[in-house]
């Protein structure tokens, strides 16, 4: 569930924390973080002679590490951080450690909406899923591809199934490797796996699998496509259709959409990735390139007139599903695209455009010259932060939630939108 | 020097599991429809341009240091190895026989290093490395590639990286050498995951599994310039590449997908990456075009400009100048790939006090014999690619005679190749990536 709705919503701002003075009481202090509500700021710090420890607000969590690492706010606010416990490594919640300990742990991920926090570990040369402080039964001789499910309460991952020698090049070939689902790994084995999506419904798992070294295709809870392709990417279900699955496919040499197994999409492209599902599961967006050298959006296979030349990244829906935005790249600067129209103004970087709850609005945090800029539907709202988050609109589509670093000082700020 | 004589000498068959077995499994129908659709759907106007336009002249002959190595023995030269191979796959309209598969692997695989010299001596600037690469192509898809570079290929498809390193043990070896570093750097941080930074730094596997000490001086490098950096966790970190070397394009493309997303993922502005030849090739050149992007999506910058920016920038400051003499050998796909030797000497120059060319130099440099995944195909072939830089040897001799005792080769496979020549050849000569040497000389 989107807790959005319980924040502070006034319009105003808020000064939540003065970052030089954490530098002034800390030895160091690491890359700062911000809630999704923008109530806190936290960041690794230096305490003492290798040890560690998490500042939040201006005060040091009790505890201290050998090392806390991957520090990120969940998506519900809660604070995680991996972190070395005198020799032992685990996960540290808002200041409370996990019981699972581990000889190493990383690659902590969140579910969409922050309840599950799961992270890969490993003990005694086993390699498995940690999902909310409860661990795989069973370990695996390696693991790869992570993924939550997105209710968070269980996880899949690309796992060994099979022991073979480096240079058993043959036994490799036979099939080593499989997908284990909350521990458990599915029947059949595969040369390869990669990514891999859940259902919505948590209830099935599809995976980008590789048959033979030239055969890709999916497998969906274990079982591949009858179709075999010269290369796939990353599978997704339909959100509301447990029994859809696409996913981009390599046809003679050009790629094109499948749905199970099937090309559903007329045209075929140089390329054609990351594909998305609109909220109402209606139309799929995709990246795509529609000659060599250029890219575009691609919904439901039309293409946007507008292209460019370095990369197009981060496609996004609006909620209603009617409209896309993305970020572009040309000639080594970004902007954000949205409909196959450009904002004015060129970058050095940008990030993920957010949509507003009505899908009239997009918003974007970009940086030039290593100032940020918060802009929405193209004009700046804020500009020459030293740091700055996503910006986030109200649940009633009338503000927006800004969050970033001024004059060392940590700040949110709701604006309404004019 | 003319075509290469008709009847070609029987080569000594090296036993390698990879290309035996893999021709046991062939069929004539099996290699005829490969080679068929190989020929047909993956390639085109380039390939016809190039069989078309060769006059067999046999110029390209003096260019080959393997041609060169064995008393130039026409087998070894660059058309001498298509002729052995694709032309006789094209003339037979792929009706070759499984023995003549296996050899023909063996040729493209272990006696080209897909160095591209070849090209500068062909009056049409045929690029007979990418002819080889056809044959690897086929070979790949008839499953006919050595051992030792198919497992390496197969730990890129399954780690993302080529030399099965676990994903913990590559934040570990990461931890480790920060750990290290900051009893000389206390404050020094080898930041992971690190949104908005400037540089991605990215390395090849070799470096957390045998070379960690380059990750160190890396780390030393940054830190000294105060410079905002990254390294990922996450796969993607790895920017190598043998799945382009055996063929496999399809991983090859993979591979640069995952790394490119991972540096667009972290938000950086450029991929600074360590001293790699062949890895540059497959980020600038070869996987990102296979991905359609013309150029990285993400620019990359080789150790060698990164070096000479911070020389040119006076970020780094030397404590002193390199003493001994040393010499420069010019890895091919930096090199006649980039175009990096002008800014490898200024780096030299800054660093050491006395440089002495090798000779040949620059875009005519000899290539060590290890790259293009030569040196990847292991111990059998150890000899025949040692034996067959033997004018490497030379010309390494030849600089030493005038007074070299450090051979500086800022590449992976370059130092391979070069170590077991020096080894080999019993040179005596001291080997040093850039980075070593700006690392003992900087101020610290």
């Amino acid at each position: 569930m989107d807790g959005s709705g319980k924040w502070d919503w006034d319009i105003g701002k808020k000064e939540i924390a003065d970052i030089n003075k954490w530098k002034e009481t800390f030895e160091w202090v690491e890359e700062i973080y911000s809630s999704p509500d923008g109530e806190k700021a936290a960041a690794v710090v230096k305490t003492g002679e290798a040890e560690f420890s998490v500042c939040e607000n201006g005060t040091a969590w009790e505890n201290v590490f050998d090392k806390v690492w991957s520090l990120r706010f969940a998506p519900d606010g809660r604070l995680a951080g991996i972190v070395s416990d005198t020799g032992e490594w685990t996960l540290a919640v808002d200041g409370e450690t996990w019981e699972s300990r581990f000889e190493f742990v990383w690659n902590m991920q969140f579910s969409e909406a922050g309840e599950g926090i799961i992270a890969a570990a490993q003990s005694g040369r086993k390699y498995l899923a940690v999902v909310n402080d409860t661990p795989w039964e069973n370990g695996f001789a390696d693991m790869a591809n992570l993924t939550p499910s997105k209710d968070g309460t269980g996880a899949a991952a690309a796992v060994q199934t099979v022991p073979f020698g480096e240079s058993e090049i043959f036994k490799f070939q036979e099939g080593c490797y499989s997908v284990a689902v909350d521990g458990k790994t599915w029947d059949k084995n595969f040369v390869n796996v990669w990514e891999i999506a859940f259902s919505h419904d948590r209830k099935h798992v599809a995976a980008e699998v590789r048959t033979s070294l030239y055969d890709y295709t999916i497998a969906v809870d274990g079982v591949p496509w009858n179709q075999v392709f010269s290369s796939v990417w990353k599978p997704l279900f339909a959100p509301n259709d447990a029994s859809v699955i696409t996913a981009p496919v390599r046809i003679g040499g050009a790629w094109t959409l499948a749905k199970n197994g099937q090309a559903i999409w007329d045209k075929k492209f140089p390329q054609l990735w990351h594909h998305a599902y609109s909220p109402d599961g209606k139309k799929i967006a995709a990246i795509v390139s529609p000659k060599f050298g250029r890219w575009t959006v691609a919904v439901d296979a039309e293409l946007w007139k507008l292209t460019f030349g370095d990369a197009v990244t981060d496609a996004v829906f609006s909620p209603d599903g009617k409209r896309v935005a993305c970020c572009g790249k040309e000639n080594g600067k970004w902007t954000i695209a949205f409909d196959g129209n450009v904002w004015g103004g060129i970058f050095d970087m940008a990030w993920q455009p957010v949509w507003s709850p009505d899908s009239l609005h997009v918003a974007a945090k970009l940086e030039k010259n290593r100032h940020y800029f918060i802009m929405i539907d193209g004009l700046p709202v804020k500009k020459g932060l030293e740091a700055a988050w996503d910006p986030i609109f109200s649940p009633d589509g009338k503000k927006i939630l800004l969050r970033g670093i001024e004059d060392g000082k940590y700040f949110r700020e709701v604006l309404p939108l004019k | 020097m003319g075509e290469p004589a008709v009847k070609i000498e029987e080569s000594k068959v090296v036993a390698d599991e990879g290309l035996n077995r893999g021709m046991e499994r062939l069929t004539p129908e099996k290699i005829e429809k490969v080679i068929q659709s190989v020929l047909k759907s993956e390639t085109g106007s380039r390939l016809k341009v190039y069989v078309d336009t060769c006059v067999h002249c046999g110029l390209c002959s003096e260019a080959c240091h393997f041609y060169l190595s064995n008393e130039k023995n026409p087998s070894f030269s660059p058309a001498g190895k298509v002729k052995q191979t694709l032309w006789e796959m094209l003339k037979q309209k792929g009706k070759v026989s499984p023995e003549f598969i296996r050899r023909a692997s063996e040729i493209a695989s272990t006696e080209c290093n897909l160095c591209r010299r070849c090209s500068m001596y062909c009056p049409f600037g045929i690029d007979i490395a990418y002819l080889m690469l056809v044959v690897r192509r086929i070979c790949h898809k008839l499953g006919v590639t050595p051992q030792y570079i198919q497992s390496t290929a197969h730990s890129h498809s399954a780690t993302m990286n080529q030399m099965w390193v676990k994903e913990d043990e590559w934040i570990d070896s990461l931890m480790w050498q920060e750990e290290e570093a900051r009893e000389e750097f206390p404050n020094l941080r080898i930041p992971l995951d690190k949104e908005g930074a400037d540089i991605f730094y990215s390395v090849i596997a070799p470096e957390p599994k045998f070379r960690a000490q380059l990750i160190y001086q890396a780390a030393a490098i940054m830190h000294k310039a105060g410079l905002d950096w990254t390294m990922p966790s996450t796969p993607g970190w790895d920017n190598s590449d043998m799945c382009m070397y055996t063929g496999d394009n399809e991983v090859m493309g993979r591979l640069k997908k995952a790394h490119f997303e991972s540096a667009m993922k972290l938000r950086v502005k450029r991929i600074v990456m360590g001293e790699c030849g062949h890895a540059f090739r497959s980020v600038y050149d070869m996987g990102n075009r296979w991905l359609t992007w013309r150029m990285p999506p993400v620019p990359v910058t080789h150790a060698i400009e990164f070096y000479a920016e911070l020389f040119k920038a006076g970020k780094i400051k030397l404590a002193k100048k390199y003493e001994q003499p040393v010499t420069l050998h010019d890895p091919c796909n930096i090199v006649r790939g980039r175009g990096l030797h002008e800014m490898a000497r200024y780096v030299v120059n800054e660093t050491c006090e006395k440089f002495i060319e090798m000779e040949p130099n620059r875009e005519h440099n000899f290539c060590c014999s290890a790259g293009g995944g030569v040196i990847n195909c292991g111990p059998p072939f150890r000899n025949k690619r040692v034996e067959g830089n033997k004018v490497k040897a030379e010309q390494l001799f030849v600089a030493k005679s005038k007074g070299a005792k450090t051979v500086i080769a800022p590449c992976h496979n370059c130092h391979g190749g070069l170590e077991d020549i020096i080894h080999h050849y019993g040179l005596g000569m001291e080997l040093k990536f850039l980075g070593d040497i700006i690392y003992e000389c900087m101020e610290k």
